[in-house]
């Protein structure tokens, strides 16, 4: 199971059966249709890209195609069970705002970004000197889309500050997944990526 | 001008007539109806794969193919509806009728009126969205369809909407392309102005000249201009015309411009295959329609239906905008229905819906693979 597999296992396994789910950035569907599949959703797919919209709905995925960094206007409050932002938040242009917007059209929001405080990460900058490049962060400084980095314990930080309630975590290392019962500094640490569940 | 291969090949038009009234949105009664109609595909035993196409406000029910090996021309959405295309009638049945109030073949102003053995002309009713849709229904009742896929732009949206709301137990699919769910005060306005051409034409008679020797020809060609304005986006005339002129500057107040040449052009054309009343009759029923007016919210009006919908429209259409398209998008959601939406690009302005087929046909044939039977 590579990373990406992992991932949408870890998100699948947050969505109760039969939910309504908003997937922000649902690229080509893969993980929707993962959903309607194992658990029956219903909902919507959000993608800006017109090519990813046309293989969602192939996959039958419903598919609005928009930007999420102009607000999700068109969808009105409470309408949704989950909002799914999967490795996507790091992208945008106020975090701040589409999280605010997940809350305000979804009971619940899962989240999930790649962690900039992960030690792999930290010694690369650390004895390199040069801006962190890995698997979950593939690109050059200057054609990065990842131009919100953040840390698990930013994200907290970020929760606690607005009165996010964190549900539930899970954090993926090396192709496994682990639920929040770790101590944040190791997990800050030793995650490459994370995946929360959080509500107002 | 050879048949393109993937066409449907040579159509006919065929017309269906009922004896039962109808009665109107206005309580107004409509009596022995005729319906022009064409189908193109098969339909299969359990009724189910057919798709109804709405036109928009001045076409017909001649969508594709050809009416001879000779015409010059095929059908008016020849690029969307064939064997393989995104309307594919090697897998649906499609259906195209000429609209209630139209002048194409289905009953209209200029039909004979049946209590007066002369056309209707001005006793014609007023008619609706609603009641286009109605008289679609007896057709498709008719023919045997049990559920199908419907779709249109512009106009055709509107009946696409409408069939959704009113007949749900019909539509599984309702594709909107273009379109609004009411028409905004600036695009009323424009067809007050073409209205008004026609009705100050001095040949408009009240509605009644049919038998005359002149016909409110000025009038219409004037609405045709005004609409054809609102068909295209600055962004469209600017590279087609500019500010060319046809040949120099005349210094008279004849047709300079390139822009007044193609106007002038498509209202005179437009005049050989149209009815002024038609025109009349059509546009207030798509000023009327606002099924959010009839319903309390359109999210109640969608919650009628049992569709799921895609809706699609175009960034430069600036007569049914993005903005009225999310709006849909919007109560759908709220109705808890499903929908997929897509915003084009493309310089076409309105008109962009009968022209870039490449993108519209990737996208309908996506969403269409849950309905392939």
């Amino acid at each position: 199971m590579n990373s990406t597999q992992l991932n949408y296992e870890v998100v699948t396994n947050l969505i109760p059966e039969n939910a309504r789910v908003l997937d922000l950035g649902c690229g080509d569907g893969t993980l929707f249709s993962k959903l309607i599949a194992e658990k029956k959703i219903t909902g919507v797919g959000v993608e800006i890209n017109q090519d990813e919209v046309i293989k969602a709905l192939d996959k039958g995925v419903s598919v609005i195609q928009g930007d999420i960094d102009e607000g999700l206007k068109q969808f009105p409050d409470g309408s949704f069970d989950y909002a799914i932002l999967n490795q996507t938040l790091q992208s945008t242009e106020k975090p701040d705002l589409v999280v605010d917007e997940m809350l305000r059209v979804a009971k619940k929001a899962v989240v999930s970004f790649p962690n900039f405080a992960y030690w792999k990460v930290r010694f690369y900058l650390f004895f390199k000197g040069k801006m962190p490049k890995s698997k979950a962060l593939p690109y050059e400084w200057y054609n990065t889309p990842n131009i919100h980095l953040m840390t698990v314990n930013d994200f907290f930080e970020f929760c606690k500050n607005r009165n996010i309630k964190i549900l539930k975590s899970v954090y993926l290392t090396k192709n496994k997944a682990r639920s929040g019962i770790l101590v944040r500094a190791i997990t800050n640490f030793f995650s490459e990526e994370v995946v929360f569940v959080v509500s107002k | 001008m050879g048949i393109m291969e993937n066409s449907v090949g040579i159509v006919e038009t065929k017309y269906f007539k009922f004896d039962e009234e109808i009665v109107l949105e206005s309580k107004k009664t409509l009596q022995n109806i005729q319906v022009a109609y064409e189908t193109y595909g098969t339909l299969n035993s359990a009724g189910d794969n057919a798709i109804l196409v709405c036109h928009a406000l001045t076409a017909d029910a001649h969508a594709a193919g050809y009416h001879s090996e000779n015409d010059r021309k095929p059908g008016w959405w020849e690029t969307m509806i064939g064997p393989g295309k995104a309307f594919d009638t090697d897998k649906f049945f499609v259906i195209s009728s000429n609209i209630l109030g139209g002048c194409k073949g289905t009953t209209g102003p200029s039909s004979i009126n049946p209590k007066t053995g002369k056309p209707y002309g001005h006793q014609f009713p007023v008619i609706t969205i609603e009641d286009i849709v109605k008289v679609q229904k007896k057709l498709v009742d008719f023919l045997g369809v049990k559920k199908m896929i419907v779709v249109g732009g512009s106009m055709g949206g509107m009946q696409a909407m409408e069939w959704s709301i009113k007949f749900p137990e019909n539509v599984k699919t309702t594709i909107i392309i273009a379109s609004t769910a009411r028409l905004s005060a600036q695009a009323i306005a424009f067809n007050a102005v073409g209205r008004n051409a026609i009705i100050t034409d001095k040949f408009f008679n009240n509605g009644d000249y049919y038998d005359k020797e002149n016909t409110p020809d000025y009038g219409l060609a004037i609405a045709r201009m005004v609409g054809h304005i609102t068909y295209l986006c600055e962004e469209a005339m600017h590279s087609k015309f500019g500010r060319d002129f046809k040949d120099k500057p005349n210094f008279d107040f004849g047709v300079d411009f390139q822009v007044e040449s193609y106007l002038e052009y498509q209202g005179r054309i437009f005049v050989d295959r149209f009815d002024a009343n038609s025109y009349l009759y059509i546009t207030k029923a798509i000023d009327y329609y606002d099924p959010a007016s009839k319903f309390g919210t359109l999210e109640n009006a969608f919650k009628q239906s049992n569709s799921r919908f895609l809706i699609i429209c175009f960034n430069s259409d600036w007569l049914f905008s993005t903005e009225q398209s999310k709006e849909m998008v919007s109560a759908l959601i709220s109705a808890g229905k499903e929908v997929s939406f897509v915003e084009l690009k493309s310089p076409c302005g309105h008109d962009a819906f009968l022209i870039e087929h490449e993108n519209q046909t990737k996208i309908i044939k996506s969403f269409l693979k849950k309905d392939e039977p």
